[in-house]
């Protein structure tokens, strides 16, 4: 099923968005308000936290340019040095922005 | 950490405008990122009304993204729904994580402020309650600052960003990996988590080459997952 990105169809898309994120950001209290999350459930879900980005971010490793395997790698040592993500981020668009420059 | 201390939890508007100013600094930077992002919904195609609308009711960049990378003259609607949610199922963990504190709260609280959770102000507020402080006003304060820093980021990226001649050769087409890698590596560090991220990797690099189109996150995702529900760490 598909849905028209023309007219009212973009509504329709960006209101199916917006409802599913809404029972992300609600459901984890909801549940948790009736179903106790035992241990494993718990570390199926931390588990899987991370592996969301990990599983975002591998492709574009992969298959990026240069420019953005050496962001990436910017970004992982800072953060691995100085723990905060704001310098780690911005050293990461720097590295990419310089590279391609060159 | 188990259960919430109830002084702890409050909700008044004095909290709420400190949570709002310490998360402005962040706020900042997620301006770029929303420009970014206004930028890319431009370049894809969607109207300039919908690109804000899409920021100011969905809230949450990464999917936000991900959508546009499904964006044509029809979007599929099932691949739509499991990207959205498997890229915003962290919200679920977010909000399982802080019910201890939550559950002190009225029913409408509760849930009002669940409303604008995000990375950023779940983990600062975490590490508030975690110290015995309250963090509600850190989360609706600071959920506050963000939606406004992206609503805002957005609007500039759609109206100004094609004055921006070239966002790739300025690294902005990293703001977003560069952000969720940050997130990735300020969590926690261990060999159970990197053999967990490994997995994830290379289940999500199998499936994008082998899988239908976007199945890669959720296939990472679960797969990773699935290992750490196998193998559990010692209980504190």
């Amino acid at each position: 099923m598909s849905i028209d990105s023309a007219g009212y169809g973009t509504l329709i898309i960006i209101l199916i968005m917006a409802v599913v994120t809404l029972v992300t950001r609600l459901g984890g209290v909801f549940v948790m308000s009736f179903v106790p999350i035992n241990y494993r459930v718990q570390q199926f879900i931390s588990a899987m936290s991370g592996s969301v980005l990990v599983a975002l971010l591998a492709p574009l490793a992969l298959n990026g340019d240069n420019g953005a395997r050496l962001a990436l790698l910017t970004t992982g040592v800072v953060m691995l040095v100085l723990k905060k993500p704001l310098p780690a981020i911005a050293a990461g668009v720097v590295a990419a922005a310089v590279f391609r420059h060159l | 950490m188990l259960s919430g201390d109830k002084s702890s939890v409050e909700l008044n508007w004095n909290e709420v405008w400190g949570g709002f100013k310490q998360l402005l600094p962040i706020s900042l930077f997620v301006v770029v990122f929303g420009v970014a992002f206004g930028l890319a919904a431009a370049q894809t195609g969607l109207d300039d009304s919908a690109s804000l609308l899409m920021s100011a009711l969905v809230f949450a960049g990464a999917s936000q993204f991900a959508a546009l990378d499904l964006w044509g003259a029809q979007v599929p609607v099932v691949p739509l729904i499991v990207t959205v949610f498997a890229i915003n199922a962290r919200h679920l963990l977010m909000g399982a994580t802080l019910y201890p504190w939550l559950r002190e709260l009225p029913t409408a609280k509760r849930y009002g402020v669940m409303l604008v959770i995000s990375d950023a102000n779940w983990a600062m507020s975490m590490q508030a309650f975690n110290s015995g402080k309250s963090g509600i006003g850190l989360i609706l304060g600071g959920g506050i600052a963000l939606w406004a820093a992206w609503v805002l980021g957005s609007w500039l990226g759609v109206y100004f960003g094609s004055d921006i001649k070239d966002p790739v050769s300025l690294g902005l087409d990293m703001v977003m990996g560069c952000f969720l890698l940050a997130m990735v590596v300020g969590g926690q560090k261990n060999l159970r988590m990197l053999v967990i991220w490994s997995v994830a990797a290379a289940s999500s690099l199998l499936a994008h080459r082998y899988l239908p189109e976007n199945s890669h996150v959720v296939v990472g995702a679960l797969a990773g997952g699935v290992l750490g529900a196998v193998w559990m760490e010692k209980k504190k």
